[in-house]
């Protein structure tokens, strides 16, 4: 962000600056510290025989990495250690009132996560490939909602219609993907439907001061009402013609796809992912270093003052968020023009509310909230990898896991984080 | 370039703000425009800034009329304005900021920051600013934010300037400072607006004044004219500028504040321990800018804070760790400095308002319902009393003019059996007639024996009211100093440089 590298600023007079103690939060010592011991009951009191196998390479890889085999309880225990050891470093640093870097966080996750399945899948052996692969492929409408919604609370609109927009979007692409057997035409038919509901907010939240949150909601409601209508009436009755979109393939990008784990992962995907990689860049550097970023940013922290230097604010705001509408929108499309090749009703199950967490939990950047929406996404998916593995622990409890997480990471782990200034607060000029 | 205004008037409703005003600013002079808060000041700079359209008249600039339908166009025929609240953004650079709405960029619209930076350091360099381009503007003392805002004015390149009350904020030192950079641009050939209520300043800046009552003109003068003859013309009637009080019958100590810490949630020290003693019969005077702990001081001894330690006492009864309703019943009287925010409640009436301190038992409520006809006469006969300027008591509260509306809140602590009165900002925003008022009061209930507290930020109304007055400096007692120490001391002392002698 723009606030790294600074020098701190001279102060020559001596202003109503008043001294902060540093405030070290204990959450994430604490977090670690019971993630810990959790794992040592989870193994002590349900040990597993047999040994676990992690399969590093596709079927398809070019250069093949091996299969990496450990005993389950001794490679378990090991990691377990590890996580010990992070957490001992974590304390150590609450105590001398330093927050725990990023890097202790990743390396703690990683070895948690590693002894984790290293637990839960003995006997069997994990594809690791599969498990990183179909986590990007379920994190997908996730980032472009995610994305939706910074773009919006950047510019002081509160985007709860993100599900509504991914809804729309996923129906739009169905239908007009059908009709014109084209998924590029599909794509932009969501883009159109993700657009036209943030047209609605944008209506009733900056031209009506209606309150953003209810607005969001009610629209989510209608879109989901609208759809469901429109699929029983229309949809189901001739699905050959009007509900079977073409899919977007699989493009492996020549060199970049045969890098070994990085590449079946990240580089043989669809086009629509290639373009979400394009879109996060675009949008980051937009945000940051463009003129139109500065003014986005400036609307969503001190309307009055955008004013004043003759930014039209609220034509701004409509701008913004009919952009954030039609990249939300494309995140639909990923459900009907990749993942099923058909929409059904209320196909989303709430993924707009997850990438809202997103939002927050990447304190309302794009990156950090690709990454967060990254996260959920595997969540998601290593729930259907432990499912399929047969894990020992009820699959119930599995379903649990991406919205655990949701909650863990919107409520402890990010610590404060301040949103725009003028988010959700809608601009009336006298 | 001459700026012209022509018989501006601008309506709110039946509301007339800008009754027919006219005014003339030349390049290299500084404008005056004197009034009272809520005589229609800021209006018309707003009229001129595009922010408001006016009803009726013309803006002229060097023979042009214009026709701003936004700041944007006002700003490109070249008005710069310094506005009471800044229009910065707190969590961007300086150099941000400056360029904001008139960024020169690069290829695909990036910023090119570089030239803003540049544009920054040139101008700081040209008028001895000191502005760092690349510190966020949160972080900088609320004189270099306004100087930030010069910046971005003269970035422009403003030549009419606005200032609309840009010494509210400042410290003493600050305020010359001002002063200083004010008679720096008007050698520059800038025409400057200077917009203030403050008779000290238009003296010693304005080559010409205009006086504004009731959103009309109602007279000019030279900066020669006395602080009395301005004010007078001001208010519309002779004031007494001075408040006539006694030698204080001091009593015992009464209230004792030892070591008091306040911290809030976020672990930030706003008061680091402090400690004073108000003797009975005794007004002390907080001084010090705003935000250097006055507000976290008065919330803690109501109670209002979460994370205090130490001790207060009010004639040997602790009040640290007491409920509000605790400490309101020990006898505290709380005059709140956002009268808005936290001593009314808009949509109550004046008499609602006037019970809303005593809304438990007697003589108010009896058995849990209301007693109509106890708190009418009670409000009929403080309305008098307090010389509250409504219709009837039954007006909503926020119909009231700020004057008014501050007096129904003095009527309402007053009229308990203090032990105590703690006065934050009691006069800001309200007429001068209101504050003779609201001062004879504060001095009345000092020579009823009761100890006085009060907050101010404005160093005329400390020196009026205080015995001795205790300036705070990022949380800490500076000094506490008679009350008849110079001006000059106190200012230096507001900026943290300690007297010789610390406690009087």
């Amino acid at each position: 962000m723009s606030t790294t590298g600074l020098s701190p600023a001279p102060v020559p007079t001596a202003g109503p600056v008043i001294d902060t103690v540093p405030v070290v939060s204990r959450k994430v010592a604490i977090i670690f510290g019971v993630l810990t011991l959790g794992m040592v009951l989870i193994l002590l009191l349900a040990p597993q025989d047999g040994e676990t196998t992690f399969r590093l390479a596709a079927s398809t890889d070019f250069v093949a990495l091996p299969e990496l085999t450990v005993p389950s309880m001794a490679g378990a225990w090991t990691l377990t250690a590890v996580c010990a050891l992070l957490t001992a470093e974590s304390v150590r640093r609450y105590v001398a009132r330093r927050s725990t870097p990023m890097w202790v966080l990743a390396a703690f996750a990683v070895a948690w996560m590693a002894g984790f399945l290293t637990w839960a899948a003995a006997g069997e052996s994990v594809p690791v490939v599969g498990l990183l692969a179909g986590s990007i492929a379920l994190a997908v409408p996730l980032v472009f909602g995610a994305l939706g919604g910074v773009l919006g609370e950047r510019a002081g609109v509160v985007n709860i219609a993100i599900d509504g927009q991914l809804l729309f979007g996923a129906f739009a692409a169905a239908l007009v993907g059908s009709l014109t057997g084209s998924p590029w035409v599909g794509l932009l038919a969501a883009m159109v439907a993700g657009a036209l509901v943030a047209l609605v907010l944008g209506l009733f939240a900056i031209t009506y001061f209606v309150d953003q949150v209810i607005v969001g909601v009610v629209l989510n409601v209608l879109v989901i009402g609208l759809t469901s209508f429109l699929f029983s009436q229309v949809l189901a009755t001739n699905t050959p013609a009007l509900n079977t979109p073409p899919r977007f393939p699989r493009v492996p990008i020549p060199v970049l796809g045969d890098i070994p784990l990085i590449g079946p992962v990240f580089f043989r995907q669809t086009a629509i992912v290639y373009l979400l990689y394009i879109v996060v860049a675009l949008v980051a550097f937009a945000l940051y270093r463009t003129r139109w970023g500065l003014r986005v940013r400036a609307v969503g922290e001190h309307p009055l003052a955008a004013d004043t230097v003759g930014i039209k604010v609220n034509r701004t705001r409509y701008r913004t968020i009919l952009l954030a509408g039609a990249i939300a929108g494309m995140g639909g499309a990923f459900y009907t023009l990749v993942s099923v090749p058909q929409f059904n009703r209320e196909m989303t199950g709430g993924a707009g509310y997850i990438a809202l967490a997103a939002v927050i939990f990447g304190k309302w950047d794009p990156i950090r909230a690709t990454l967060a929406a990254l996260l959920f996404g595997f969540a998601t998916n290593l729930q259907g990898v432990l499912a399929v593995l047969g894990s020992p622990v009820p699959s119930q409890f599995m379903l649990m896991l991406p919205y655990v997480i949701t909650i863990f990471a919107v409520a402890g782990l990010v610590g404060r984080s301040r949103p725009p200034a003028a988010d959700g607060v809608p601009y009336r000029k006298e | 370039m001459k700026l012209v205004l022509r018989n501006i008037t601008k309506r709110f409703g039946s509301l007339v703000a800008n009754d027919s005003i006219s005014l003339e600013v030349s390049p290299g002079e500084v404008h005056c425009l004197l009034g009272e808060n809520g005589a229609g000041k800021s209006t018309l700079m707003n009229v001129l800034y595009g922010l408001y359209q006016a009803d009726e008249g013309e803006i002229v600039l060097d023979d042009q009329v214009q026709h701003f339908t936004g700041p944007g166009d006002a700003m490109a025929a070249g008005i710069g304005m310094v506005h009471q609240h800044f229009m910065l953004i707190p969590v961007f650079t300086v150099a941000e900021n400056v360029m904001l709405g008139n960024e020169s960029t690069g290829v695909a619209g990036t910023l090119d920051v570089a030239a803003a930076r540049e544009r920054v350091n040139e101008i700081s360099e040209r008028f001895g600013f000191h502005v760092d381009p690349d510190a966020l503007v949160e972080e900088l003392p609320v004189g270099v934010q306004q100087r930030v805002e010069i910046i971005k004015a003269l970035s422009r390149d403003a030549q009419v300037l606005v200032f609309d009350e840009p010494t509210a904020v400042l410290t003493p030192q600050e305020t010359d400072e001002l002063m200083q950079i004010m008679r720096q641009l008007k050698e520059a050939g800038k025409a400057i607006v200077f917009i203030t209520h403050k008779l000290r300043e238009v003296r010693e800046v304005a080559d010409k004044i205009t006086v504004i009552r009731l959103g009309k003109v109602v007279g000019e003068a030279k900066p020669t004219a006395t602080n009395a003859e301005l004010a007078s013309l001001m208010v519309g009637r002779p004031v007494e500028l001075v408040v006539h009080k006694d030698e204080p019958q001091l009593g015992d100590d009464a209230l004792v504040v030892q070591d008091l810490r306040v911290r809030d949630a976020l672990g930030r020290v706003h008061l680091d321990g402090i400690t004073f003693t108000i003797r009975a019969g005794e007004v002390l005077c907080v001084a010090g800018v705003q935000g250097n702990g006055q507000t976290e001081l008065t919330e803690a001894i109501l109670g209002l804070q979460e994370h205090v330690e130490g001790s207060v006492t009010l004639d040997g009864k602790q009040l640290v760790g007491r409920s509000v309703r605790q400490v309101l019943d020990a006898g505290v009287g709380f005059v709140p400095e956002d009268r808005q925010e936290d001593g009314l409640v808009g949509g109550f009436s004046i008499a609602e308002n006037l019970m809303l301190n005593r809304s438990f038992r007697s003589p108010f409520v009896r058995r849990g319902s209301l007693r109509r006809d106890a708190l009418e006469e009670f409000a009929e006969q403080k309305l008098k009393e307090y010389d509250v300027r409504a219709p009837d008591i039954h007006t909503h509260a926020d119909k009231l003019s700020g004057g008014n509306q501050q007096k129904v809140v003095v009527a309402r602590e007053l009229s308990r059996d203090l032990r105590l009165l703690v006065a934050a900002q009691p006069t800001r925003g309200v007429d001068v007639g209101s504050i003779e008022f609201i001062h004879k009061q504060v001095i009345a209930t000092r020579d009823r024996g009761i100890p006085v507290l009060v907050v101010s930020t404005e160093l005329d109304e400390v020196v009026a009211l205080a015995d001795r007055i205790m300036v705070l400096y990022r949380g800490q007692v500076i000094g506490i100093v008679p009350g008849d120490t110079p001006r000059e001391t106190l200012g230096l002392m507001m900026t943290g440089e300690r007297p010789k002698d610390m406690i009087a």
